[in-house]
């Protein structure tokens, strides 16, 4: 055994002194072969993160939303239809939610407007979002004023600002009482925008939604579960334009290290055919060759994926997030909680190692097991 | 520590630890994050929220899960789907198999 681990050494020895004296060649497989990782592990790592994060925090969202349509678009709930709704048997709580969205001129930006259920906010008084302190530079106690869609100019005083730790859901937010929402957007009285409803029996859920469409064939119930599972779907690693801009990237890395790997340079064929003819049996030259794909992808991997997940969470994803952000104004800047897939990072190392490993190997087979004078003559 | 392959096997060794160190960190900022994403849990389940504030550019990009299928293309028909945050979301087949298909299985009202 110790012989083994012997000449092993002696091979990677004999195999760093050979990239050492193809230093530009080697070194520039690696830093790209370490960029495409990068790129690659900061895509996986980050989605994953985020699928977890919207998901485990979307866990408390209403059971069932019900919306009205009324040709194909959201239209708002009329008076009785709240009636009818919670007269359905198995619901149990039943609120009608107020929100919407405002435009704002001044910073471009798409704000939600919402009337909280769970606290009491004073007429002419808001809570805003951390993403709308930061953009508008508001605190608590400035006054902010909003020109509403019937032309008159709303002033608010912002109370309180919704806590930093939870932006991810409230970048945009701004609270307000329902009295000012209803004067602000002239809004219907005793309407709402749509339903949240919860079922006593958590398996009945499907059913109570089955019994709302036929009751109410206009309404169109979500249930948690497609809330859950909408983003258990988002940005899947496979899907989306990021990966797509990115096979190409991986297309030509690919023929990079087929090139690089698969065909042997004149240099390295007269170093086979030397080595041959020194004494070193077929399977020895095969060994030093596999240390040489090993070493570069495995290293490749290592420092790729430690990069990507300083990038991820520690530099908040800074490299790829404008194509994340697209036009959106307000962005909620938020750290993600770190949950690594072991089963993806081990897909990673499968599709980045194993392919150069063995793509060295092919042509040095065919190389190694020719006649050392026929290879060194080329 | 002159030779070639304890230089090269060290350099992997420090990798391989920093790789593992990625696990660690991962663990320790699980439970560093924890407070923050109960208070978030919580500020949903009390809001009534149903979406994570990630694209705030357009209705259904704002609200994913309350979108109805064709808001994307609703400004007019054959309409082309233009915020670019929509290319980051799965293709329809995907949207078509997230929404539970209570439609096709209600009965027809009277």
């Amino acid at each position: 055994m110790n012989r083994w681990i012997e000449k092993q050494r002696h091979l990677i020895d004999f195999t760093a002194n050979s990239l050492a004296r193809r230093k530009a060649r080697s070194l520039g497989l690696l830093v790209v072969y370490t960029l495409l990782v990068f790129v690659l592990a900061s895509v996986s790592l980050y989605t994953h993160a985020l699928r977890n994060e919207a998901t485990r925090v979307l866990a408390g969202t209403p059971e069932i939303v019900l919306q009205r349509l009324i040709a194909g678009r959201h239209d708002l709930i009329p008076p009785g239809y709240m009636d009818s709704v919670g007269r359905l048997r198995g619901v149990q709580k039943i609120e009608g939610r107020l929100w919407g969205y405002y435009y704002d001129s001044v910073m471009k930006a798409n704000y939600t407007f919402m009337v909280p259920t769970d606290r009491t906010v004073a007429d002419g008084e808001i809570i805003v979002g951390p993403a709308l302190e930061r953009s508008r530079g508001l605190a608590a106690g400035n006054g902010i004023s909003f020109r509403s869609y019937s032309g008159e100019l709303h002033t608010f005083i912002i109370t309180e600002v919704l806590p930093h730790e939870s932006e991810l859901v409230s970048a945009d937010l701004v609270l307000m009482s329902e009295a000012d929402f209803r004067r602000f957007f002239t809004y219907p009285e005793g309407q709402y925008t749509d339903i949240a409803l919860w079922v006593a029996n958590p398996r009945e859920v499907r059913n109570v939604g089955l019994k709302l469409m036929e009751k109410l064939p206009d309404s169109r119930p979500i249930l948690r579960e497609e809330v859950l599972r909408t983003y258990a779907s988002i940005f899947d690693w496979r899907e989306g334009m990021m990966l797509a801009l990115l096979s190409a990237a991986i297309l030509a890395f690919g023929i990079f290290a087929w090139e690089k790997a698969a065909g042997l340079s004149a240099e390295e064929k007269r170093e086979i055919g030397i080595l041959k003819a020194i004494g070193w049996e077929t399977g020895d030259v095969i060994a030093m060759k596999f240390w040489e794909g090993l070493l570069i992808s495995l290293l490749a991997f290592l420092l790729g994926y430690v990069a990507a997940y300083i990038h991820v969470f520690h530099g908040n994803f800074a490299l790829l997030q404008p194509v994340l952000k697209g036009w959106a104004v307000l962005y909620p800047s938020f750290s993600l909680t770190p949950k690594i897939d072991g089963l993806q990072v081990a897909t990673l190392f499968l599709f980045t190692v194993l392919p150069y490993t063995a793509a060295t190997l092919v042509p040095i087979w065919s190389a190694a097991t020719t006649d050392p004078d026929t290879v060194m003559r080329g | 520590m002159s030779r070639p392959s304890n230089r090269v096997l060290g350099t992997i060794l420090i990798a391989a630890a920093a790789f593992g160190g990625t696990f660690l960190d991962a663990a320790r900022q699980r439970i560093a994050h924890e407070p923050a994403l109960q208070h978030t849990e919580a500020l949903v389940e009390r809001l009534r929220l149903s979406d994570i504030a990630l694209f705030t550019e357009a209705r259904y990009t704002r609200h994913l899960s309350q979108a109805d299928l064709h808001s994307a293309f609703q400004d007019h028909p054959v309409a082309l789907e233009h915020f670019p945050s929509g290319s980051m979301l799965p293709p329809p087949q995907t949207l078509l198999k997230r929404h539970e298909p209570l439609d096709r299985e209600a009965a027809p009202s009277d």
